[in-house]
């Protein structure tokens, strides 16, 4: 029994919402456990492996590639999926996240969106299947997502993350671009679109 | 094993990036609108630890379960494509308020819209392998 005990209060105590720090330290200890495992932590390129896994190869060159090399990449993902869901549902918050007032009060006031919404995870009056324009944002955002991450040659795993700690330059300049464009999106574009 | 381990390190990555609250589409709103230090600290945090332990590695000359070093092939600095590229993905993942990796996680807490999210975004890697030979790199 006491084995119990301890088992639910430590479920109960993962499932407090996390400090930043913690956060933090916990996403380093994710990027040193990938480069002992002797991979480069990044996931976008999975996206490419798709292509590849769709039959893309035999038209294009750029995804003419060994999808060998990439099953660590893939196992990654199908774990990222069911981490998810241990996540979501069996380590649930108690309370939603707790985003600031002040832009609690923008998206209402501006973007009519209430909040919280479900835990807190995504306005999903916008994003369902049922809503035409939510279809088509969704479609516009992860293409752009997908296209320019590997114009970029990587993600915000590739670059930020790893990147950032290897202190690399092009990386620094690709984060940039990030912000230029999520700065855009959000103070310029959205207003105009919510 | 190997891939038994890198799905177990998924499992983690999915249980931290959501406990972390960064596949939050509204975490990554309030960042772009500079009212909360959340996500800055995370990122920060992150990016200090990870250089000192990368630098740590390297100082060291730790080798990995592959019997490598710890590197990183660096990339050609191109100012212009980093620039842009990273611009086309910003616009996206403001949008979208998810990058790559919390498109997969929350597909798994079970929004079911990232089932489309994942199929548009490998459609956007497959539009940039179509016309590559035409973009500035």
């Amino acid at each position: 029994m006491a084995f119990v005990t301890f088992f639910t209060q430590t479920v109960e105590w993962i499932s407090q919402p996390w400090h930043w720090s913690i956060s933090g330290v916990a996403i380093a200890g994710i990027l040193f456990l990938m480069t002992w495992m002797g991979r480069s932590f990044g996931v976008s390129t999975a996206f490419r492996n798709l292509c590849t896994i769709a039959g893309a190869g035999k038209k294009h060159p750029f995804f003419d590639i060994d999808l060998k090399d990439e099953d660590w990449r893939m196992a990654f993902v199908g774990g990222a999926i069911l981490g998810g869901f241990i996540g979501a549902h069996l380590l649930t918050s108690p309370e939603a996240v707790a985003i600031s007032s002040s832009t609690i009060a923008h998206l209402k006031e501006n973007f009519g969106m209430s909040y919280p919404q479900g835990h807190g995870f995504l306005p999903t009056d916008v994003f369902n299947f049922t809503n035409p324009k939510g279809i088509v944002l969704t479609i516009i955002g992860s293409f752009l997502v997908g296209f320019g991450a590997r114009y970029g040659r990587g993600c915000t795993s590739g670059h930020a993350i790893t990147g950032l700690s290897h202190l690399q330059l092009p990386s620094l300049l690709t984060v940039i671009g990030f912000f230029i464009g999520g700065l855009f999106m959000t103070w310029v574009i959205m207003p105009l679109i919510f | 094993m190997r891939r038994l381990s890198f799905f177990a390190v998924g499992i983690l990555f999915g249980i931290i990036m959501t406990k972390s609250e960064a596949v939050s589409w509204f975490r990554i709103h309030e960042m772009f609108r500079f009212e909360s230090f959340h996500m800055y600290g995370i990122i920060g945090t992150a990016v200090a630890l990870g250089a000192i332990i990368i630098a740590l590695m390297k100082r060291y000359k730790m080798k990995t379960l592959r019997d490598t070093e710890v590197g990183y092939t660096p990339m050609e600095l191109r100012t212009t494509r980093h620039l842009l590229a990273g611009s086309i993905f910003g616009l996206g993942w403001a949008l979208m308020g998810a990058c790559p990796g919390p498109m997969f996680v929350m597909l798994g807490q079970g929004f079911w819209i990232f089932i489309l999210v994942i199929l548009s975004a490998t459609l956007g890697t497959y539009a940039y392998g179509v016309v590559k030979d035409r973009l500035p790199h």
